[in-house]
């Protein structure tokens, strides 16, 4: 037997091909091949998967400081409005503490509920709305010119709709007054929807202290901003909610937050 | 590449796609969770904000 057909022979035992040296050509195609699947694995990613990864962290986080809160000893009760009936009546209503602006890039101390995105919706909000320092954490974000919780004016706050945990993905589901509760150590503020709006991304009266309104002062709202439509910068999405009541931390959590169907 | 990567392994064929499904797996993880939240930023628009100009992204 010369050595040639050992060698094959070697090669039918394994059951193998005959060995190919790699070139330039074979490793520049597997090499390609990779990016490709690389890049779909990314719009996988961008499309789905990071957002479970990243909506479930931030949900955690939330779960953990209302836990926190709700281990600590409860706050004093704030002061009783006086709306008539007396301070001692059956159903008092409490003064909302009022809250200091948030840091720009800061976790605030603040947490929103939206019982109709789930019961276990609880994402942080922070300080600015710009993405990197405030959007791309997964946070919600105030304006700077924002008015506070549960205090006259408009409490303005913008999310990613898609991709980053998407906070603000269902903003188009809401219905009429469904729950926005806003969560501190103090308690919760609960705001009730009223209704949406599509705008331009400069339609900047939405933020005004009264939305759409000038030169007028008076009453509560609270105004939620996301890209529109869904992977687009072409318009925004607006939310509008106005202020129902506050419900301090001693009293336990309010009706506001049980589920919706 | 790829058969050269596979004949340097050790152990019967069962051995190396054990091996090679774990590489895969951890390669993965790393994509999903360190490169692709790291190079987002940097290629997909997503401003959320209403500003008094719009921004370019």
């Amino acid at each position: 037997m010369t050595d040639a057909p050992r060698a094959a022979a070697r090669r039918a035992r394994r059951g193998g091909r005959p060995r190919r040296r790699a070139t330039v050509v074979s490793v520049l195609g597997e090499l390609l091949l990779t990016a490709g699947v690389v890049v779909l694995l990314y719009a996988a990613w961008q499309m789905w998967v990071g957002d479970i990864i990243m909506s479930a962290a931030a949900n955690d986080e939330g779960q953990q400081i209302s836990q926190a809160w709700e281990k600590a000893p409860a706050p004093a009760l704030p002061p009783v409005i006086d709306d008539g009936n007396g301070a001692d009546s059956a159903h008092p209503r409490y003064e909302p503490p009022v809250m200091t602006p948030p840091e720009n890039g800061v976790p605030w101390g603040a947490q929103m509920h939206v019982p109709r995105w789930g019961s276990d919706y609880n994402v942080q909000i922070a300080g600015g709305v710009t993405r990197p320092e405030t959007l791309d954490h997964g946070w919600i974000g105030v304006y700077p010119t924002s008015g506070m919780p549960g205090q006259p004016g408009n409490f303005t706050m913008a999310a990613h709709r898609t991709t980053w945990g998407k906070p603000f993905n269902q903003l188009d589901r809401l219905h009429l007054n469904d729950a926005i509760v806003i969560e501190t150590e103090q308690g919760w503020y609960t705001y009730r929807f009223r209704t949406l709006e599509y705008v331009t991304p400069d339609s900047v009266d939405v933020l005004n202290p009264v939305p759409q309104e000038t030169d007028v002062a008076g009453g509560r709202y609270i105004t939620l901003t996301a890209c529109s439509p869904l992977y687009s910068l072409a318009e925004r999405i607006v939310a509008y909610g106005v202020f129902e009541s506050f419900q301090p931390r001693a009293l336990g959590a309010p009706e506001s937050l049980k589920a919706v169907s | 590449m790829y058969s050269a990567l596979w004949r340097i392994l050790p152990g019967p064929w069962w051995v190396r796609l054990i091996i090679v499904l774990v590489l895969l797996a951890a390669v993965l993880y790393g994509l999903m969770f360190w490169v692709f939240p790291w190079v987002s930023p940097m290629i997909s628009p997503g401003d959320v904000s209403i500003e008094p100009t719009p921004t370019a992204t």
